[in-house]
């Protein structure tokens, strides 16, 4: 509890400081989230997206059945 | 079924009318009467009800012609979360170069919209310069001749759709950019389409020129049978069996009529991961908020 009143005391307690930490989640988060959203779909994808199959082309050699 | 519910729901309405005012105090309470929620039951019931009707009336009834529908075929692409197979549509589009492109366009392609999507920067201007494109007017006021750019649009195989339709004994291959959306069925059809070339059944007698196919919409069709096998060679090795060839192009056109495939579901991803995220945060806080309405007293006294 005196984690989250120091938290309070400092950051949510002046609009100042409370604004700037919505902006500065908001980044974060933003960032987070995507990246972890677009891991998710490449995992669920794995393998059939062009990075995944890149290497089977152009390049002589190297023959992957799917 | 509407006589029904109005019968029951006034048995309910009378039920619910005897005993509801009390001269006691009674404690505000926001649980409807046992019969109040029947009604509401009922009305919910109803709705459903209609919803189905409608719907079931709303689906067209297509006219049953001779020719087959192409059955459901498990495409990778086919959930809610699954992409374009890469390899499969970088395939699809040697297919279309090698056999599709002599007779049909797609107009609304061009070579940089296969960079980071099926192939890198130099493979796409590489084949972009394998095309001559018209191009001009230079200072002489001439048009002239100049091997493609990324920007340019995939070439036409015909100056326009007379030469087309002269070329095909009068049918018109249409542009298939937009081909797989444009068809009932998608991309079973095409499929089914390109595979499905049979004899004629007796009795049926084809024009010259007309290939019987029993998907095509009146059995007979301009376009001869474009794939057999070993048709081409796959520049990844897989063996270029005419099905093979077959569901390859079908999902590279898929993914021309819809290149924001893969972004779009990512997307639709994301949407419902921050809603649903959203969706508890407002649950949760709407009960936070109503505990102090729902747990007050109010008491009404002489
Ligand atoms: C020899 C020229 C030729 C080639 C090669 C060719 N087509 Fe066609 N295609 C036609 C013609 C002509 C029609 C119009 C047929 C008609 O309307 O009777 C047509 C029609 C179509 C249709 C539309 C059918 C409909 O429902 O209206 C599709 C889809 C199609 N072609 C796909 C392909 C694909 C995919 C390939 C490559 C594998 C291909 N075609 C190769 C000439 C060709």
């Amino acid at each position: 509890m005196s984690f989250l009143n120091k938290v309070y005391q400092a950051v949510f307690r002046r609009t100042s400081t409370f604004a700037l930490a919505v902006v500065t989640g908001a980044f974060f988060f933003e960032r987070g989230f995507d990246q972890g959203a677009e891991a998710l779909f490449r995992y669920v994808n794995r393998g059939k997206l062009y990075e995944d199959v890149k290497h089977q082309f152009g390049g002589a050699g190297e023959e992957e059945e799917e | 079924m509407a006589a029904i519910i109005g019968r029951t729901s006034r048995q309910a309405l009378l039920v619910t009318k005897s005993g509801t005012f009390s001269p006691k105090a009674n404690f505000v309470s926001f649980k409807g009467k046992n019969g109040k929620k029947w009604v509401v039951a009922m009305v919910g019931a109803a709705t459903v009800g209609a919803v189905g009707v409608g719907a079931a009336l709303a689906t067209p009834v297509l006219a049953e012609g001779v020719e087959l529908h192409p059955p459901k075929y498990p495409w990778s692409h086919n959930g809610l979360l699954s992409a374009l197979d890469a390899a499969s549509v970088r395939r699809g589009y040697q297919v279309y170069k090698q056999v599709c492109a002599a007779c049909h366009s797609m107009e609304y392609l061009c070579y940089r919209n296969l960079v980071g999507s099926i192939m890198t920067e130099e493979e796409a201007k590489k084949d972009a310069e394998e095309v001559m494109v018209e191009d001009g007017p230079d200072e002489e006021g001439n048009m002239f001749k100049r091997p493609g750019k990324l920007s340019d649009k995939f070439p036409a195989p015909y100056a326009n759709e007379e030469a087309a339709r002269f070329a095909n004994g009068g049918s018109l291959p249409p542009d298939l950019s937009y081909i797989v959306p444009a068809r009932h069925g998608g991309e079973d059809y095409v499929f089914a389409l390109l595979t499905g070339y049979c004899e004629a059944p007796g009795g049926i007698a084809l024009r010259d020129g007309l290939y019987y196919n029993p998907y095509f919409p009146g059995g007979a069709i301009g376009m001869a049978p474009a794939l057999y096998n070993e048709v081409i060679e796959y520049e990844d090795g897989t063996p270029a069996t005419a099905s093979q060839c077959a569901k390859d192009v079908c999902i590279f056109l898929r993914w021309a009529s819809e290149p924001e495939h893969d972004i779009r579901k990512q997307m639709g991803l994301k949407a419902v991961m921050i809603f649903s995220f959203m969706l508890a945060i407002s649950y949760y806080l709407k009960r936070h908020k109503w505990s102090v309405l729902k747990s007050r007293k109010i008491a009404f006294k002489k």
